[in-house]
């Protein structure tokens, strides 16, 4: 297929328009706030004796969403894992709600990459989401008509509600859809308040009203609860209206900035090394042209063939 | 062997008089005891085990029990002895190969599995004077179970839920969501480790009863009926049990009044439960679609 075909079948996608990208209003009152959630100065990572990307300057403040994005396999999902501890920094400086990564897990919602339920699991939406509020404790809860018990309810039932679950919640996760357990699985990082959200591809493996819907949601808890997103994107044209920060990943390095400052073509082809061309389509939709490849030696099993895709 | 070689008591349906009649024997008393324990310990753990998909590691544990119970008794050990040691055994073995990755190690253990069957069948061979031969231990039995037996059946039951009693809710967490557990500070790799120990344990109080071809009656069947019938844990636990310990009891009563072994009913009663359950899912399913259905409640924007 050639490239122009390839990008007029990514355009033919969108069913939305989409208004220009947000601008920078929240930077003031992040520097005013409490500091940064997430902090990195020339950060750097390393897995298995290979070097993913480095030089990654980034500060993200309360309410804000920033997008990372970048071809598969070039460290995206490692960023996540480095911004929860899970992986140690190469280089460089991560602080992350003002403590070593790692150190403030509590305060942190994280929805893993991929993450589905098959029909045989048996346990119901409420069941799953409630895990994110005391799982990590030890015991068992008894069903004793108790306060806290209570509590726990409430709060379940509350943040069910905030995603739109209500109508499922209650019935086996393996039995609703894709979009369905995806809503839950949000309302389970979101069950604890948490001051920020690392999302790593929610939008992956949703149709695309689906997609729009959970963007959206994604955007009103972030812009409405005040809680900073981190997250990982394929496709950026469904959360670009509401981004503030987008991180462009490449092998070595990054650029990060505004949407409108980092998605154009000087910056992705200096990025990349190679030329790389953005386009805009007529309903404000990007699609970038050219982007290299992954590297080389990459495991990631849902690579998509072609040189040509959506931004992200 | 079994009481197919004396005679087989009658069934009256007098209730209460066979009871009676069955419980005048303190064999029958211990069986029923050492019963209600196992089906209680297997069906808590076998819940979990249904919910990790984790019944190919049990079945390669009760694989190991009949070596171990053949051993044991060779050695002029109690059998009882025999069959935690080794469950306990190989429930690491398991743990230490799966390293750090999920996956179980199918033909590895495959192959150790038939080793140690044909292990067990040797050391059976090699011990003239048992009387029962390897039926008993592979189909299971009510004769013989001594109130020491008993004893540490309880023992060791009370220890595997006063664990499961503690982790339980982060056992939960890291089985059914193992990446934001660990996110969250749950040692989901101990947890697996620990959890493969007590599966070890109680499988070998399954095998005491059900035999050790057929530990699925009383570790599997229960919790995946129970699973079936409601998707709310705790009341999924709870039937669970009710469910273990009613095909145990109503297996230990119809092994008693039968020439056949106790394994055999025990399943039986249990897979015919299953089979209910499987029927009533069915059933609502199905009645579910002939209604009306209401339009979809979903917000989509
Ligand atoms: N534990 C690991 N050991 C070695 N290589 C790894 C490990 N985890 C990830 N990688 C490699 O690091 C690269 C980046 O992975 P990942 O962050 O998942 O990419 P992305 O999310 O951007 O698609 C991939 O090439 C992957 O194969
Ligand atoms: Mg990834």
């Amino acid at each position: 297929m050639n490239p122009i075909a390839k990008v007029r079948e990514a355009v033919a996608h969108s069913g939305h328009t989409v208004p220009a990208p947000r601008t920078e209003d929240h930077d003031t009152a992040a520097e005013a706030g409490s500091g940064p959630v997430v902090a990195l100065h020339d950060a750097a990572v390393r897995v298995g004796g290979r070097t993913l990307w480095s030089g990654v300057d980034l500060r993200i403040g309360p309410g804000e969403f920033t997008a990372v994005l970048g071809p598969n396999g070039v460290g995206k999902s490692t960023m996540i894992k480095v911004l929860l501890g899970a992986l140690p920094a190469a280089g460089g400086e991560v602080r992350v709600l003002g403590a070593r990564p790692g150190q403030a897990n509590g305060r942190i919602g994280y929805l893993p990459q991929r993450r589905s339920f098959d029909a045989s699991m048996r346990v119901r939406g409420t069941d799953v989401v409630r895990l994110g509020l005391d799982g990590d404790r030890w015991g068992v809860p008894l069903p004793l008509p108790t306060a806290r018990r209570r509590a726990v309810r409430e709060r379940v039932a509350e943040v069910v509600e905030l995603v739109g679950a209500s109508g499922y919640a209650h019935r086996p996760i393996g039995q609703c859809s894709g979009g369905e357990q995806q809503r839950l699985l949000i309302a389970q990082a979101l069950v604890r308040r948490p001051e920020l959200l690392l999302l790593d591809e929610p939008l992956d493996s949703l149709d695309l009203p689906n997609q729009s819907a959970v963007a959206a949601l994604i955007g009103r808890i972030c812009h409405q609860e005040g809680v900073a997103v981190v997250m990982v994107a394929h496709d950026v044209n469904p959360i670009l209206h509401h981004l503030d920060r987008v991180v462009y990943l490449a092998e070595g390095g990054a650029a990060t900035g505004t949407p409108q400052e980092v998605i154009t073509s000087r910056t992705l082809t200096r990025l990349y090394g190679t030329p790389v061309e953005v386009l805009r389509a007529s309903d404000g939709r990007l699609v970038v042209v050219g982007q290299p490849e992954a590297p080389a030696v990459h495991t990631d099993r849902h690579g998509i063939p072609g040189g040509v895709r959506a931004a992200g | 062997m079994l009481l197919a070689d004396t005679a087989v008591p009658a069934w009256s349906w007098n209730l209460i008089a066979d009871f009676q009649q069955m419980w005048s024997f303190p064999f029958m008393v211990n069986a029923f005891r050492a019963g209600a324990v196992t089906a209680v310990v297997s069906a808590v753990v076998g819940w979990f085990v249904v919910l990790r998909r984790q019944t190919f590691a049990a079945h390669t544990v009760s694989a190991v029990a009949f070596p171990g119970a053949a051993g044991a008794v060779l050695l002029g050990v109690s059998a009882v002895y025999g069959y935690f040691a080794l469950c306990v055994a190989a429930a690491l073995v398991i743990a230490a190969l799966r390293g750090s990755g999920d996956h179980e190690e199918s033909a590895l253990t495959g192959t150790v599995q038939a080793f140690l069957l044909a292990a067990g069948f040797l050391f059976i061979a090699l011990y003239k004077g048992l009387l029962e031969g390897p039926q008993t231990i592979l189909f299971g039995t009510f004769l013989g179970i001594t109130s020491t037996q008993v004893t540490v059946l309880t023992g060791v039951g009370i220890g595997v839920l006063a664990v499961l009693a503690l982790i339980g809710r982060q056992l939960l967490f890291a089985s059914i969501d193992p990446q934001v557990a660990a996110g969250r500070g749950v040692p989901v790799r101990a947890l697996s480790v620990a959890f493969l120990v007590l599966l070890g344990a109680a499988t070998a109080e399954a095998s005491q009863i059900t035999g050790t071809l057929l530990v699925f009656a009383l570790m599997v069947i229960p919790a995946a009926t129970a699973q079936n019938l409601t998707a709310r844990p705790i009341l999924s636990l709870a039937l669970a049990v009710l469910l273990a310990l009613a095909a145990t009891w109503l297996g230990l009563t119809a092994a008693y009044y039968s020439p056949y072994p106790l394994g055999f009913f025990v399943t039986s009663f249990a897979f015919a439960g299953y089979v209910t359950a499987r029927g009533m899912h069915a059933l609502h399913t199905i009645r579910g679609r002939i209604r009306p259905s209401l339009p979809a409640k979903e917000v989509t924007a």
